[in-house]
């Protein structure tokens, strides 16, 4: 055997594998995912996130809190005035330094929803971005559910649709009934249009679902700028290792 | 300033002259085979994951807050308002499930060349051992975030052990220390966890390299370098096939290190759940007794051993024999030198019986990890359309089982009837890089 042939045999060979093994258990989570439509987010897009965070403020902060995030961290991450924030974002009264609470009482929230509004500071990391952003474009009309609506995605959800006058009004085309079973929805058609054409409506959600992941995360700010000094600070210390080691090397026969 | 130093060392060999020899004897004067491969990296990084566990480890107890209560909420505090605290948790959780890998790794080595035969049972054993408190350490250091997933995966692993006939429930009820896991089982997890794990841990990790360093490493070819010519250029009396480990070893595995840590800084920095199987979805959830995951599954690393518990079906009114046979999986390890009857001890001049076995062995483990992940459960509707999937999944992952036993069984009857047709093993090691 040539020394290249007992390289790819003892090395290439492994490694193609143990590759191909991480990738191919990865393309299995990725199908895990599948069904629902690519969120797209990206929470460099400072603007998108702020776009979002005006979105969660003005639809989302009077039921659901972000416990663990702090309005001071908002402005910090998204390149606001810390007047900025307390004038535009904070409705709840909080100090700048406390974090999104909402001021709905958990007591009477279980009374209206059946279920208190959950607190959406790791919605993302538990549910993933598709989920959220294709929960945000799946409602519909729905007069059999309590509170008049329903979702795709999440079926009997127990929340009503807050951004209906931005979407305008969705309701479900039904597939034939088998017998026995429930009916299933074929498609969702937009009935009633709303404030926004249905691709700003996208981007719209798709800027509250980038806000909600920054805000799962904050550190994915850090993460993403420090990693790439980082790997190639080690790029080059194993280079130098590499060196080291075959100079020290010569003289082993 | 040399002076100094010099002075130091002659003050400390005067009151304890046998540190400097110590030194000596696993550095400068153990002398390694020459010709490591790829294989043999793992073990060093094993040794720089271990300790990267302990110095992250220390630093995430300073702000986590062990209770049912707390957990969770210190976990995100951690997370968000902790300096360098995200890069602290996902250092820990990238190299718990690491640990994983090279361990595994680490161990498929010694399978491959036989570092488990004589005169090196020893050094087998206890690196089992390691390996079993490593999965106590791994599983207890799940449950402490407090997360969804932590809470039912350890409800359902403790719950194997209520499947032992008659004190099997009061054994549950005494390791959990209440009748779910609860705050009392989070503060036991913990303590074992922080305190007495690390400590047997550490403990077994030097009583292995001792041993290992008592018979010398294994290499390769399998060769016994001891048993070659003497006299290389360093020393008269030495193995000739020997190099110092120190300094070739350590600047070898250096490179090593540096090829580790490009890897374990791209997850940490750009991965860091590593799509769900390094930090899972449902753990970002708050521990919730009402509220069951959509699957119960343990972290990947325990996965094959976690479907073996799941393949095997009750009989005789008990639920005992899937528990038996997963410690059994691990015990068959152990036994592994006892099993391998064979004088040979490196692949490269074993009977092809031996490796189509190995290659059998290793594909059942990934295919039983599979099982475990729940991958079969949405593969094989996927692939295979209308059909009952419990019924495939089941035949499956019993084959897999079958399969992983198997090997150990026939490791004997093949080694210990004759019927393995070995090449000549060379006198000297071959190469090296």
């Amino acid at each position: 055997m040539t020394k290249r042939q007992l390289l790819m045999k003892r090395y290439i060979f492994p490694l193609a594998l143990a590759f191909s093994l991480i990738v191919g258990s990865a393309s299995v989570q990725a199908s895990e995912e599948g069904g629902l439509p690519s969120a797209g987010t990206n929470v460099q897009d400072q603007a998108s996130l702020q776009r979002g965070a005006k979105l969660f403020f003005n639809y989302c902060v009077g039921c659901h809190s972000l416990k663990y995030m702090r309005y001071e961290r908002i402005a910090t991450d998204l390149g606001l005035s810390e007047q900025e924030v307390m004038q535009n974002l904070n409705f709840t009264g909080a100090k700048f330094g406390e974090t999104v609470v909402s001021h709905m009482p958990e007591d009477s929230a279980a009374k209206w929803f059946g279920k208190t509004p959950p607190d959406l500071s790791l919605e993302v990391r538990a549910k993933g971005a598709d989920w959220v952003y294709g929960y945000l474009n799946s409602f519909y009309l729905d007069p059999s559910r309590p509170v008049g609506w329903n979702n795709t995605v999440f079926p009997n959800a127990s929340m009503p649709f807050p951004l209906w006058e931005l979407q305008g009004l969705q309701t479900a085309e039904m597939k034939p009934a088998k017998p026995g079973a429930d009916p299933e929805v074929e498609k969702l058609v937009l009935s009633q249009p709303g404030k926004l054409t249905p691709a700003q409506f996208q981007q719209a959600t798709r800027d509250l679902t980038s806000f909600l992941e920054y805000a799962s995360e904050p550190a994915a700010l850090e993460r993403h700028h420090y990693g790439i000094w980082v790997l190639l600070f080690l790029a080059f210390f194993t280079l130098l290792t590499a060196m080291l080691k075959k100079e020290y090397w010569k003289d082993v026969h | 300033m040399a002076n100094v130093f010099t002075n130091i060392g002659d003050w400390v060999t005067e009151r304890a002259p046998n540190m400097m020899p110590a030194y000596r004897k696993h550095m400068t004067e153990y002398y390694a085979p020459k010709n490591f491969n790829l294989w043999y990296y793992f073990g060093s990084l094993a040794i720089l994951v271990l300790v990267n566990q302990i110095v992250t480890g220390i630093f995430l107890t300073m702000n986590f807050n062990p209770s049912a209560a707390g957990a969770f909420a210190s976990v995100e505090y951690i997370m968000r308002d902790v300096e360098w605290g995200w890069l602290i948790r996902y250092m820990h959780s990238t190299g718990a499930s690491l640990f994983f890998v090279v361990v595994f790794l680490h161990m498929f080595r010694g399978m491959m060349y036989g570092s488990y035969k004589k005169p090196r049972e020893l050094v087998w054993l206890l690196g089992m051992l390691i390996f079993l408190a490593l999965m106590a350490e791994a599983f207890m250091g799940y449950v402490l975030p407090w997360g969804n997933m932590s809470f039912w995966g350890a409800k359902v692993i403790i719950s194997l052990f209520g499947t032992i006939p008659y004190i099997g429930g009061t054994l549950v009820e005494w390791i959990m220390g209440d009748f779910l896991p609860a705050d009392a089982t989070l503060n036991r997890f913990f303590a074992l966890h922080v305190i007495a794990l690390p400590i047997v841990l550490l403990l077994l990790v030097v009583l292995h390299i001792a041993a290992l360093h008592e018979v010398g490493s294994n290499n390769p070819d399998g060769v016994e370098i001891k048993k070659g010519p003497k006299g290389n250029r360093w020393d008269a009396l030495k193995p000739a096939d020997g190099i110092p480990f120190h300094p070739y070893y350590t600047v070898k595995d250096l490179v090593g290190v540096g090829f580790f840590l490009l890897i374990a800084a791209f997850i940490i920095f750009f991965a860091p759940t590593f799509g769900g199987w390094f930090l899972e979805h449902d753990n970002f959830i708050p521990a919730n007794n009402l509220v069951t995951p959509s699957h119960i599954k343990p972290v990947w690393y325990f996965t094959p051993f976690y479907a073996i518990v799941r393949m095997i079906p009750s009989f005789l009114g008990s639920a005992v024999w899937g528990v038996l046979a997963m410690f059994g999986a691990i015990a068959v390890l152990f036994l592994l030198p006892w099993f391998d009857r064979g004088k040979v001890k490196s692949i490269r001049y074993r009977g092809t019986g031996y490796k189509v076995a190995l290659g059998l062995f290793v594909v059942s483990f990934f295919m039983l990890g599979a099982v475990g992940a729940g991958i079969t459960a949405e593969v094989i509707p996927e692939w295979f359309g209308n059909v009952d999937v419990t019924f495939w999944e089941n035949l499956f992952g019993r084959v897999m089982t079958l399969i992983y036993f198997g090997f150990f069984a026939f490791l004997w009857a093949y080694t210990h009837f004759g019927w393995e047709k070995t090449k000549p093993v060379p006198e000297r090691v071959t190469t090296h890089d």
